[in-house]
């Protein structure tokens, strides 16, 4: 269709909307926001007649790709470093994608422009195609992958893992709370227009480098949609700026939004990138010079900065704190160790790190060996079942972290915990904005005003909460994350598939598992103190 | 030489760098291990011996704290649960996981059916413009279109925005939401199909008004009850209530009866062989969008737990629905005269009408309405 036809074609289907005079729609999701009803023009200007046979194109190369690649004999290059963490990533995806599907509706509602409801419409669909074109690809892996296990219980595991939970947020923040907190500034303007260049373009350029060239494919194409819903996200974001009343409202929530994508996503994708690859050129780039270009670069300066002009306060801080996280403090490493410290209860399995890795790490992280290097010796020494306990019960210098109540990362820098007893119960955050979520963001008013539609952080935040006092068997066996034996944990701290040498559940049990929430909330006032102050000093066991 | 040109001639070419490629060996089968050949979803049980294709993008993608989900949702709305409380509809199943889309509905069938739809339409569509097809038309039929055809794309596109997207945030399981998202895809284009025939016939040499229909659907008294029952739709906030409405109700009493039994039985024989071309294909959407709805009601009236509420229930939405979806049906009356072939009588088409409809309340086990025999 040529962009005149188009462009007609789109001003007829603007037609078919209306100003009802019976009824109005059912305001099911509500929003604090306010919006007049001023024309807006549709950014996307899609119809149907033309999206469809477009998609059906863009699926056929996804699909001839995928059968290219078991022609190919794909698996025979793979690196299972890699593929190990498609298990996690691919497990979690899925609902995020689906829940901006859901999302739709919401900003549909909330957002009383037509003009802007067939755009939204349209990436209700497409995010629909992302979620269902996802499972195929994790289905693929688990057909002809050497290990499915953790493939084939992926939806399950999603749901009762403590990082399928760190995940969760990244689908369920789109569909709850205040409309346009969530399915715009949350989704839209934070999450596709910042974070899906981590997701979605730089972690399947890492794929490839490992063997693995359907990541790309799929999730290129995947993003290839992206553009139009960043789209979306901007239309509503300078109709919400048109209104002065908002900017309060708009300056929380980029906080917020800013914040949890950075600990969420940063957390899990620079984990990916950094530990789950092989290729250790020294020119390739790190997570951390990825992240300068995607997000700094193409996000913050180029889409975030530009917005000053209409007045609205930028997080200038919250951004330079997740790069100072990042670049300073060791951010992905820690949450690296974290995972692998929590190997049995994983239904992925984690590769020790070679000298190889220890070098490629301290030259794009000057200092990484003498923070991280002996504890991923230990990793390796400890790797195979015997004589000694999971790293987690053995002394390596390392104690096991308290969770942040809001992003549900650990408090891994752990100079930064907030402990706050709020609501009652004394919580710990990985950082004075996590803490704001919770205890200032995410309530019935904000700064004097009534915000009666603003979420709320609910359910059993702390995963470890669950399992206290359990016997580390008996919590993996209940999760399920046992092999088709009925001994052999899924989860592995090492890539070797000899029987002999993967860990049973006779390997780990005699361990009790314990709750930092439930213990911190059981100290008296000087044990807590105590037990915080040393945590913050980096005390290698609890006070 | 100039200075550019002594600097490229000493410059080292750049050294290209990319990823050794490594055989790893790591096919399935290469080794044999636990679970080694555990190559198919353990976390749900198929329908049938084999899980399908769709089963296994859908089934559990939208976590639920009755099956696996254990830390309960994380966000919560300012007034009550987030996530997708069972509680958003008074409809009740003692297994909403129970339901699974007839049609399999996933990327893949979503984006090849509706092309095909589309690559239909537009042949039909070219043919018509080559075969200057529309000179034939009488001013009566002209007229038609422009008015009522015109008028009910509003009604799809209505439905499409305002009650199947709105649906699909709602409902409990992923297999309830897919299947109505695709629903919503489905009137969007039919809408739009619509919408885009008018144009054509707006720049043909042919006396039409390619802007009737937006007074029509606001103000044309034939039109009026109809718009006020889509309009009423749309302010459901019970999802169940919503789609029995619209799916069950009114797409029975009012959108067949507007497509099937009268633009499909009287457009040949006055000369058109492109509109029931088009509408052919918002009746073959509607079909499979009924596949699913039926299923999904089916299983709710013979839930058995609460099979019998939920007929109760059911009975009391027609209470509502069926007087409102009547009103609409028998408003449109005075359009049945406006052809100049008049093939088929409103009374035989809501005769029609309401035999199916019957048909469709007897599969689902609930009680006939009295309207329907008056």
């Amino acid at each position: 269709m040529s962009r005149q036809s188009l462009t007609k074609a789109h001003a007829k289907i603007s037609e078919l909307t209306w100003e009802p005079t019976f009824a109005t729609p059912a305001t099911r999701f509500g929003t604090d926001y306010t919006f007049e009803k001023a024309p807006k023009k549709d950014p996307l200007k899609q119809i149907m007649r033309s999206y469809f046979p477009m998609e059906e194109e863009k699926d056929n190369r996804v699909y001839g790709a995928m059968d290219g690649a078991i022609r190919g004999n794909m698996f025979r290059q793979v690196q299972q470093r890699w593929l190990e963490w498609q298990k996690l990533f691919l497990s979690i995806i899925p609902f995020p994608e689906i829940s901006a599907a859901r999302a739709m509706p919401m900003a549909i509602d909330a957002v009383p422009n037509p003009e802007i409801h067939n755009g939204l419409a349209v990436q209700m669909i497409d995010e629909v195609r992302h979620s269902t074109i996802q499972m195929n690809l994790k289905k693929l892996y688990m057909n002809n992958y050497i290990d499915p296990a953790g493939f084939d219980m992926t939806e399950k595991a999603f749901a009762n893992n403590y990082a399928g939970t760190i995940g969760r947020q990244f689908g369920e923040g789109f569909i709850t709370g205040d409309a346009i907190t969530a399915a715009n500034i949350y989704l839209t303007v934070v999450a596709e227009t910042a974070f899906t260049n981590t997701l979605f373009v730089a972690m399947p350029d890492e794929a490839a480098a490992n063997g693995d060239y359907l990541l790309p494919t799929v999730f290129h194409s995947v993003q290839s949609d992206e553009s139009r819903h960043i789209s979306n996200g901007y239309s509503i974001l300078l109709m919400a700026l048109a209104d002065e009343r908002n900017r309060p409202l708009l300056e929380r929530d980029l906080r917020y939004a800013w914040w949890n994508n950075h600990c969420v996503v940063d957390a899990a994708i620079g984990t990916f990138i950094e530990y789950g690859t092989k290729d250790r050129r020294k020119d390739r780039e790190s997570y951390a010079e990825m992240w300068q270009r995607w997000i700094y670069d193409d996000y913050y300066r180029s889409y975030l900065i530009p917005l000053e002009k209409y007045g609205l306060t930028i997080p200038h801080d919250l951004v330079e704190e997740a790069w100072n996280r990042i670049t300073n403090k060791g951010y992905v490493h820690e949450v690296a160790r974290f995972f692998a410290t929590g190997w049995p209860v994983n239904y992925w399995r984690i590769d020790t790190m070679t000298d190889t890795d220890f070098e490629w790490f301290e030259h794009k992280y000057p200092g990484w060996y003498s923070k991280y290097g002996k504890w991923w010796e230990e990793y390796n020494r400890l790797a195979y079942p015997g004589i000694n306990k999971p790293i987690a019960f053995e002394d390596v210098g390392y104690q096991y972290p308290h969770r942040c109540w809001t992003c549900m990362v650990p408090a891994l820098i752990r100079e930064d915990m907030v402990v706050e007893k709020v609501d009652n119960q004394w919580r710990t955050y990985c950082s004075e904005t996590c803490y704001w979520t919770d205890a200032v963001a995410f309530r019935g008013e904000y700064e004097g005003k009534d915000t009666p539609n603003m979420g709320r952080l609910t359910g059993f935040r702390e995963w470890e909460t669950l399992h206290h006092g359990k016997d580390l068997a008996d919590i993996v066996t209940n999760l399920g994350y046992v092999r088709d034996d009925g001994q052999t944990l899924v989860g592995q701290p090492h890539l070797d598939l000899d029987p002999k040498k993967m860990w049973k559940l006779d390997d780990v049990r005699g361990n009790t598992f314990q709750s930092p929430n439930v213990l911190l909330n059981q100290m008296t006032e000087s044990e807590r103190n105590a037990h915080i102050a040393a945590y913050r000093a980096g005390a290698t066991v609890p006070a | 030489m100039t200075a550019t040109q002594e600097t490229t001639a000493t410059t080292e070419p750049k050294q290209r760098s990319f990823p050794k490629i490594e055989f790893t060996d790591s096919e399935a089968g290469a080794k044999e291990f636990p679970s080694s050949k555990s190559r198919t979803y353990s976390y749900y049980t198929p329908a049938k011996r084999r899980a399908t294709m769709y089963e296994d993008v859908t089934v559990d993608v939208q976590p639920d704290p009755d099956r696996h989900l254990t830390q309960g949702w994380i966000y919560g709305f300012g007034d009550g649960p987030g996530g997708y409380p069972q509680e958003w509809t008074v409809a009740k199943s003692s297994n909403w996981h129970q339901f699974l889309d007839p049609n399999e509905e996933w990327d893949q069938t979503i984006f090849r059916n509706n092309s095909a739809v589309v690559h239909q339409v537009e042949l039909c569509l070219s043919n018509a413009k080559r075969a200057r097809a529309y000179d034939g038309w009488n001013t009566p039929w002209l007229k038609f279109i422009e008015r009522n055809v015109g008028a009910w794309m509003h009604a799809e596109n209505g439905l499409a925005l305002h009650v199947f997207s709105s649906i699909q945030r709602s409902g409990p399981t992923n297999m309830i939401n897919t299947a109505v998202a695709v629903n919503a895809a489905h009137k969007m284009r039919f809408a739009q199909d619509l919408a885009l025939f008018n144009l054509d016939l707006s720049e043909a040499d042919v006396s039409f008004d390619g802007s009737a229909h937006m007074e029509v659907w606001q103000d044309a008294p034939e039109w009026q009850p109809t718009r006020e029952v889509v309009e009423q739709l749309t302010a459901v906030p019970d999802w169940c209530e919503l789609l029995f409405a619209t799916n069950i109700v009114f797409e029975q009493l009012v959108g067949s009866l507007f497509r099937t039994e009268l633009v499909m039985q009287i457009a040949a024989r006055n000369g058109d062989y492109i509109t029931p071309t088009i509408v052919g294909t918002g009746e073959h959407d509607y079909d499979r969008d009924l596949n699913y709805t039926r299923t999904l009601f089916q299983l709710l009236t013979h839930d058995p737990d609460h099979g019998d509420a939920n007929r109760a229930l059911f009975g009391k939405w027609m209470t509502l629905w069926v007087p409102r979806c009547l009103a609409a049906a028998r408003a449109l009356q005075p359009i049945w005269s406006q052809p100049a072939d008049k093939a088929v009588t409103f009374a035989t088409s809501l005769d029609a009408a309401t035999a199916k409809f019957t048909v469709l309340l007897e599969s689902l086990g609930l009680d006939i309405p009295k309207e329907l025999s008056l």
